[in-house]
């Protein structure tokens, strides 16, 4: 545990915990083991713990009292306890390219004078790491896009994004879990869920694992899916250790 | 079971909200004016969780079709059994084949309807509050059955009156916190904000008011954080923006001040034109 972190009170039942303002993968990993020391002193006032990109919220059932509350949660984050190896996931998540669901693909290739083969080269060659999900019910910000690949949002966002759909804005990419308005340019679409209300937890992924997206024509993507819609397909993953 | 004869402007099912769901984006939902859904419930000797209608604006024509308590709470929409005039706060007997209507809207924005035993639809993550691609449906709908609880019960007309506070709904000064960008606001900015008078633009549902005036901004949008009902963010053009329970769970505007769960109460209370101030606690 090395940063200088701030401690600010949100209202009269919630902290928020500030890192660097950095997108960055040490930061992460930080929040991470803050958020398991916390758990893990299983003190039943603090109700619910959220993570961000360098931020964690704090929210507690009863008013607390911040200063004394800040006080416990430094020497926490300070103790010189056995850093807890964190257990992590890497999901290989497969998306169709072709033509009927990358929407933008041509667009981007235009755009940024690259072949819609090398987008898909340089957007299924990285492995991306979750920093958490938010947004939507299981939209997951995803960290590692190839720099060639940033593009900014569409001026006028669409008014119906299909689910699945695999999609740049900016510097980041991601996979809309559910059928939604949005601006990102579309290149793919997967056929998995990323948001399922009748699983415990509905996620799959959590912050901190990692994702890989796996080209497969639309042959494929069509027999995953229907194995999605039963309920007998298993997502490829493999653990992390670290 | 209670027939829905007409739906309302936009009547849905709420209980406390959603909880222990956020870090995976899912919104806590819930009665906007929490007060009023857990006035109803005791009342009735309900759960404070048990769910409630919360019905918006203009009140939905509801048939009864088995013998139940009721209690309204919230917004004073003229409720009337068989045309017969109730009052809020108070528990009355619906027998099988009453029809509770709603008329003209007096006071505030949001009624609460709550049944003995609690509206049982279907609980999704451990809710049964309606929002859109979480439970099927978003609203009720016209023609559908509503599922309560058919249970025996002994009546006794009760004359007491429980005398509620209602002094929240109307209330134009919302008590807030600073958020945790309020500090990086200019010293002026900090001042308008606390001591100008703000006007609801017709922009406000269940995920968010967002106010007429703007002040002139000048601060960047922060990195992707937590945000939570009541949030008050300032967007990169000026335009205030107050979360509410419907809310994403992270945003990336500066969130400069936040609105109590009092004040949350109050401002559920309030329609577009309304006037309202804040006032740091």
């Amino acid at each position: 545990m090395k940063f200088q972190l701030e401690y600010k009170s949100y209202h009269d039942r919630a902290i928020l915990v500030e890192w660097p303002p950095k997108i960055d993968k040490s930061i992460l990993r930080d929040i991470m083991l803050f958020k398991s020391k916390i758990i893990s002193d299983n003190n039943k006032n603090r109700l619910e713990l959220r993570s961000a990109y360098n931020s964690l919220l704090i929210v507690y059932k009863e008013a607390v009292c911040f200063e004394a509350e800040i006080e416990v949660l430094r020497t926490m984050y300070s103790s010189g306890s056995v850093e807890t190896s964190l257990t992590s996931k890497l999901w290989k998540i497969p998306v169709c390219y072709e033509d009927d669901y990358a929407l933008d693909l041509q667009y981007i290739s235009n755009a940024k004078g690259i072949s819609k083969e090398a987008i898909i080269q340089k957007h299924s060659e990285v492995v991306y790491t979750v920093y958490f999900i938010g947004f939507l019910p299981g939209f997951l910000y995803l960290g590692g896009l190839n720099e060639d690949l940033e593009i900014p949002r569409k001026s006028t966002p669409r008014l119906k994004i299909e689910k699945g759909a695999v999609a740049i804005g900016g510097n980041q990419t991601g996979v809309y879990p559910i059928e939604s308005p949005g601006g990102w340019n579309i290149i793919g679409n997967s056929p998995i869920e990323f948001f399922n209300s009748k699983n415990n937890p509905p996620c799959f992924a959590k912050a901190g694992d990692q994702i890989q997206f796996i080209p497969v024509k639309i042959s494929t993507y069509d027999k995953i899916k229907s194995q999605v819609e039963n309920n007998t397909y298993i997502i490829e993953s493999s653990m992390i250790y670290d | 079971m209670i027939n829905v004869l007409q739906k309302g402007f936009y009547s849905t099912i709420q209980d406390l909200g959603r909880f222990g769901y956020q870090d995976y984006g899912v919104p806590y939902s819930g009665a906007l004016d929490k007060q009023a859904a857990i006035v109803a419930n005791t009342l009735l000797g309900n759960h404070e969780n048990d769910a409630v209608l919360e019905i918006t604006m203009t009140g939905p024509k509801l048939k009864f079709e088995c013998d139940t308590l009721i209690c309204l709470s919230g917004a004073n929409m003229n409720p009337q059994i068989n045309k017969q005039l109730i009052k809020n706060n108070k528990v009355f007997k619906v027998n099988k084949n009453d029809v509770l209507s709603f008329g003209k809207l007096d006071s505030g924005f949001r009624c609460y309807l709550a049944v003995l035993g609690g509206f049982k639809s279907e609980e999704i993550m451990n809710s049964r509050s309606m929002y859109h691609k979480i439970t099927q449906q978003s609203t009720i709908k016209k023609g559908e059955n509503l599922t309560i609880e058919n249970t025996t019960f002994n009546y006794k007309t009760h004359h007491s009156n429980l005398r509620v506070n209602m002094s929240y709904i109307g209330k134009s000064t919302l008590e807030v916190y600073q958020g945790p960008e309020f500090k990086y606001l200019s010293a002026s900015n900090q001042e308008l904000l606390l001591r100008s008078n703000f006007t609801i633009s017709k922009f406000n549902n269940r995920m968010a008011y967002q106010l007429e005036e703007s002040l002139a901004n000048k601060l960047d949008s922060i990195i992707t954080s937590p945000v939570l009902p009541g949030t008050v963010q300032l967007t990169p053009s000026g335009k205030l923006i107050i979360l509410m329970k419907d809310c994403q769970t992270t945003g990336g505007y500066p969130r400069v001040l936040q609105l109590s769960e009092s004040a949350i109460q109050s401002l559920a209370q309030k329609l577009t034109g309304d006037k309202l101030q804040f006032k740091c606690l």
